[in-house]
């Protein structure tokens, strides 16, 4: 195994990371595959940062570790090119204008609270997040669920937070426990092991990646 | 306040697995948990942070924290909820730890996807349904036209492959018209 650890970060780099992030950051609307082109064509093809080959290891960590994909990326190609102060520079790079704009369209809001036709436009929005999520829901269920044990645990986890005050960390915990569990049984019995659905040929790429929004 | 904030974003960004949706039913809960916000005051931050770039959870924590304790409030929040993620990406990296490899990490994977949807269809209701459950005066023009815009969006992106921000500012324009 090759330890990445560094030993001297080249503190010169550190505000090309910086600025390479903060410009990356605004375009990260709606998060997911569109911005790890961003980030592939910025990092990869504009700078030569990172190998093409490693962006796949890039893309399987930023994607299952917590938190959003954007941040994850930022964080993991930062501390690949400056250790800890490198992915401090690119976290914060990437997360500075999200929060400016976010924080500016929460004041804007503010200036005119009470007036009716913004509320009602809020309301409109707030029924286009409605549907985004429910998409991103749909996606995973198509990307997630393909056999029993998986529509079983969907459908328990789903009624334990619709009917019980149950707190989340349960189910987040108690999941990959069943997962893990489960596969250890099958593997004891020696029967075949499916932890992924079986990818169809002509199935689009495009079904998977919502749960890296 | 400021370390409240910062502990409970943090201990969300530690679970927030499956990015954005899944964890705004996460934070949406925790907050009314400490009395903090109720749906109401919650779908008007949850929409605001979706209508910015970035994840919608982020944003969301940026909002709560301002809401709570103004800019140091917001920056406590953000840092709170961004900084599991760059500690455990960080310490993956520097062990080039292949994720996916391992049965046993697709195991967990296995057992955990599910549950992230589950928690993506709970954001969907409890974000989009929690303030008109919690009045109780049931169906009302309000629901009614909360439906036909979710409809219509649904139609945008499936349909025609609207870009989402597009379908977003339309939603607004929907809302002047019913509201």
């Amino acid at each position: 195994m090759k330890l990445a650890l560094r030993t001297g970060t080249d503190l010169k780099l550190l505000p090309h990371i910086f600025m390479t992030f903060l410009k990356i950051g605004p375009s990260t609307f709606g998060g997911g595959y569109a911005m790890i082109a961003i980030i592939e064509r910025e990092i990869v093809e504009h700078r030569g940062w990172m190998q093409p080959e490693e962006m796949g290891d890039m893309v399987s960590i930023a994607g299952s570790a917590p938190g959003g994909v954007a941040v994850n990326s930022a964080a993991y190609i930062g501390y690949r090119l400056g250790g800890v102060p490198g992915a401090l520079a690119a976290v914060i790079g990437i997360t500075l204008p999200t929060t400016a704009i976010v924080l500016l369209l929460s004041l804007a809001y503010s200036l005119f609270q009470g007036n009716p036709k913004v509320e009602a436009a809020l309301k409109g929005i707030h029924a286009g997040v409605v549907a985004l999520i429910l998409l991103a829901g749909w996606k995973m269920v198509r990307s997630s669920l393909f056999d029993g044990l998986t529509y079983a645990l969907c459908a328990l986890a789903l009624g334990l937070l619709l009917f019980t005050p149950l707190h989340s960390i349960w189910l987040i915990l108690g999941g990959p426990l069943v997962g893990a569990v489960v596969v250890g049984v099958r593997r004891m019995k020696q029967l075949d092991i499916h932890t992924e659905p079986e990818k169809q040929a002509d199935e689009p790429d495009e079904l998977l990646p919502e749960y890296y929004i | 306040m400021l370390g409240e904030l910062f502990v409970l974003f943090f201990k969300i960004g530690c679970m927030a697995f499956g990015g954005g949706y899944a964890v705004m039913s996460l934070i949406q809960r925790d907050v009314a948990a400490m009395g903090w916000m109720d749906a109401g005051a919650f779908q008007q931050i949850g929409s605001l942070a979706g209508m910015a770039p970035g994840s919608i959870a982020t944003n969301s924590a940026t909002l709560i924290g301002y809401h709570q304790a103004g800019i140091s409030g917001a920056l406590m929040a953000t840092a709170g909820i961004v900084l599991p993620s760059l500690l455990l990406v960080a310490g993956l990296a520097a062990f080039f730890v292949r994720v996916h490899d391992h049965v046993y990490v697709r195991s967990i994977f296995y057992g955990l996807r599910p549950v992230v949807t589950a928690l993506i269809i709970y954001a969907a209701v409890h974000f989009g349904f929690g303030s008109q459950l919690q009045s109780g005066k049931g169906f009302s023009w309000d629901t009614l036209g909360l439906l036909l815009i979710v409809g219509g969006c649904l139609l945008a992106i499936i349909r025609y492959k609207w870009h989402p921000f597009v379908v977003l500012l339309l939603s607004a324009a929907a809302g002047i018209v019913l509201f």
